[in-house]
């Protein structure tokens, strides 16, 4: 059965190989196993654009194959990460918290060593006491399944709550944006019990674990390619059998497939769940290599990114997302990371710092307009596969039919 | 004969104006109807009250032996039960292939867990091949619907229709654009479909009604002016004042 859906699908294939072949450069490139042409911080760079690389192919299984243009999902990313951070964080402090504790005359209570690790995490919000949703924060299995859940959770609330009240188009784009607003307002706040605009830091630290960064950076990178993996097998495998055709012909008329007897809210449901689920577990790879998340990363302009990525790839193909994901986020840290000379065009300086984001928005617009397929259509062009051209009206009936005018004289 | 789909007294407005007005309309478990009427008669509301896509205001639907109500139903639910709908322009999914077209629309669970690990089996394929031959479009497989030309399209959805081997097929205009071999072939499937399940055929065109020889209802401003043979409907100085006569 597998054999014969990576046959049929070439392009997974091909797919899978290249990125063991990264994997593997990147490996032999690297500072921490290899030879070290590249540093630790640019392995982590990458292993973050990995994890870009996941949630957008999330984005496209949303977007470009059911058409929900979901302008909320890096609110299930940023909770994926919440939720791995909360379990670096404790763990962490309680290692150090014990170390200290242990230099004292009197072997510390589990009480007085959970006291102290609240008051070094939430001292920076003026508080010591864990809130509710710290309960589960000793235990790395409880909060890798967090990792998944509180997202899906999120996403299955929030989606039955929208799509059984049919609402679409634009409308439901202002709806889940609204959402991840709601959510970083709400983590902004220093009682939500998340450290408020502090968020999560000192990710990058594995508990426990004595291995340089140069190492752990690699990990994770590993990590990510696997999931990534992972990932897009799996949503190439959801998009090539019959669940693709009906979440496609959603995207095309909702109407026709309900009265095929689809249930066309029950089908979107899964969707946004799952790839909800698929960013929370991009988003908990993505913050352990960043090293912190906080609610500014849930803003619902990273969201808007996301779109932008899958639309500049190439949306309704899963490799296209991760081009796009790949070669913005990319190309967008080459020219805010304020290594370009500024062009000097007379009285008027181009600092790329600045002007990046018009850059961004101007291709974003180009794209659309002249190439709706994205960078993924080059392909189509390499192949010779072209759409019919469909300029002007329908074509009607063909020539040899009688319009209903001549049919009934 | 049984029935099998009973609407009685349904009315519907939109915003003031009466669409449908005091509809009743039955249909036995293997029959042919035609509907006729001017437009605005209330032949496409009709049909999204069935489907389940409008909901009157007053009336009683009522489907199958056990006299279901399906007002209460989604029109999910309402095409599992056995209805089908052919629009009036072709709607068929132009960004997949006819093979995916008749194989989404084919009989079988349609929740998304069974979807998900769906796989044709021969008969399920067997079957497409022998729908796509009826249709015309059994070298077509392969390719995708929007390449298809109008009349095509309009036999693709008649096939997906089919496919869903419903026990009531509404059907609103399946001869619109299509040659005379065309219609025929088109008579000929509703004809033979009408032997094993219920038919309702919303047309225009007299002489396509004609040659489906079958029972006629005339609909004018929302509700029923008369019922019959074709001869009789159209001797009807009523019908004729308000329809043919134009």
């Amino acid at each position: 059965m597998r054999n014969s859906f990576v046959a049929r699908h070439p392009s997974v294939l091909a797919f899978l190989a290249l990125l063991a072949l990264f994997t593997l450069g990147v490996s032999v490139l690297s500072e921490g196993f290899g030879i070290g042409l590249i540093s630790t911080s640019f392995v982590k760079t990458l292993g973050k654009t990995l994890c870009l690389c996941l949630i957008a192919v999330a984005m496209d299984l949303i977007w470009g194959y059911c058409g929900i243009l979901s302008l909320g999902h890096f609110a299930f990313f940023g909770l994926g990460g919440y939720m791995i951070g909360m379990w670096l964080m404790y763990e962490r402090t309680r290692l150090i918290v014990e170390g200290s504790l242990a230099q004292g005359a009197l072997p510390p209570t589990e009480q007085e060593v959970v006291d102290a690790i609240g008051t070094q995490i939430f001292g920076v919000v003026g508080s010591s006491d864990f809130p509710l949703v710290w309960a589960f924060a000793d235990s790395l299995i409880l909060q890798l399944a967090m990792v998944v859940l509180a997202p899906g959770l999120l996403a299955l609330v929030f989606g039955w709550l929208a799509f059984r009240s049919r609402v679409t188009g634009v409308y439901l784009s202002i709806l889940t944006q609204a959402m991840t607003l709601a959510l970083a307002l709400y983590l902004f706040q220093n009682d939500s019990g998340l450290r408020g605009n502090n968020g999560l830091s000192g990710l990058q630290n594995l508990p426990g674990v004595e291995a340089p960064q140069a190492v752990i950076s690699l990990w994770f990178f590993w990590a990510s390619a696997l999931a990534l993996g992972l990932g897009y097998l799996l949503a190439a495998w959801i998009v090539s059998g019959k669940f693709g055709s009906v979440i496609r012909g959603i995207r095309d008329n909702e109407a026709r497939v309900r009265f095929l007897g689809y249930s066309v809210e029950t089908y979107k449901l899964a969707v946004f769940t799952l790839t909800a689920c698929i960013a929370g577990i991009a988003g908990a790879l993505y913050y352990p290599q960043a090293g912190i998340v906080n609610p500014a990363e849930i803003a619902p302009i990273a969201s808007i990114y996301l779109a932008v990525w899958v639309a500049i790839g190439g949306r309704g193909r899963l490799y296209g997302a991760v081009i796009g994901a790949a070669f913005v986020s990319l190309v967008s840290s080459w020219f805010t990371g304020g290594q370009i000379p500024d062009l000097v065009l007379g009285p008027l300086t181009i600092k790329w710092v600045d002007w990046w984001t018009i850059v961004l928005g101007l291709s974003f617009v180009l794209v659309t307009l002249f190439a709706p397929s994205g960078i993924g259509g080059l392909f189509d062009l390499w192949q010779g596969r072209r759409p019919p051209d469909r300029h002007g009206a329908d074509l009607g009936p063909d020539a040899g039919a009688l319009r209903e005018r001549e049919a009934t004289e | 004969m049984s029935t099998l789909l009973e609407v009685s007294g349904v009315s519907v407005s939109f915003d003031g104006f009466k669409a449908i007005n005091n509809l009743s309309f039955r249909i036995g478990q293997a029959e042919m109807r035609a509907v006729i009427g001017p437009n605005g008669a209330g032949k496409t509301t009709f049909m999204d009250i069935v489907t389940g896509k409008t909901r009157p205001d007053e009336g009683r639907v009522l489907w199958g032996e056990r006299s279901l109500s399906l007002l209460g139903l989604s029109e999910a639910q309402i095409a599992r039960a056995g209805i089908g709908r052919k629009f009036q322009k072709p709607t068929v999914f132009e960004d997949q292939s006819v093979h995916e077209n008749l194989l989404m629309a084919l009989q079988g669970p349609r929740g998304p867990w069974s979807v998900l690990f769906y796989r044709p089996n021969a008969a399920h394929l067997a079957r497409v091949g022998e729908l796509a031959a009826e249709i015309g479009l059994g070298d077509h497989l392969p390719r995708k619907a929007g390449e298809l030309s109008h009349g095509q399209k309009q036999w693709l959805e008649i096939g997906m229709l089919l496919a869903q081997d419903p026990r009531l097929l509404l059907v609103d205009e399946p001869a619109a654009g299509m040659t005379p071999e065309e219609r025929e072939h088109t008579t000929a499937i509703l004809v033979e479909a009408a032997k094993t399940r219920a038919v309702v055929v919303v047309e225009h065109d007299m002489e396509f009604v004609r040659r489906l020889n079958c029972k006629v209802t005339v609909l004018h401003e929302g509700a029923v002016l008369a019922e019959g043979s074709l001869d009789h409907v159209t001797a009807d100085k009523r019908v004729i004042d308000v329809y043919l006569g134009r």
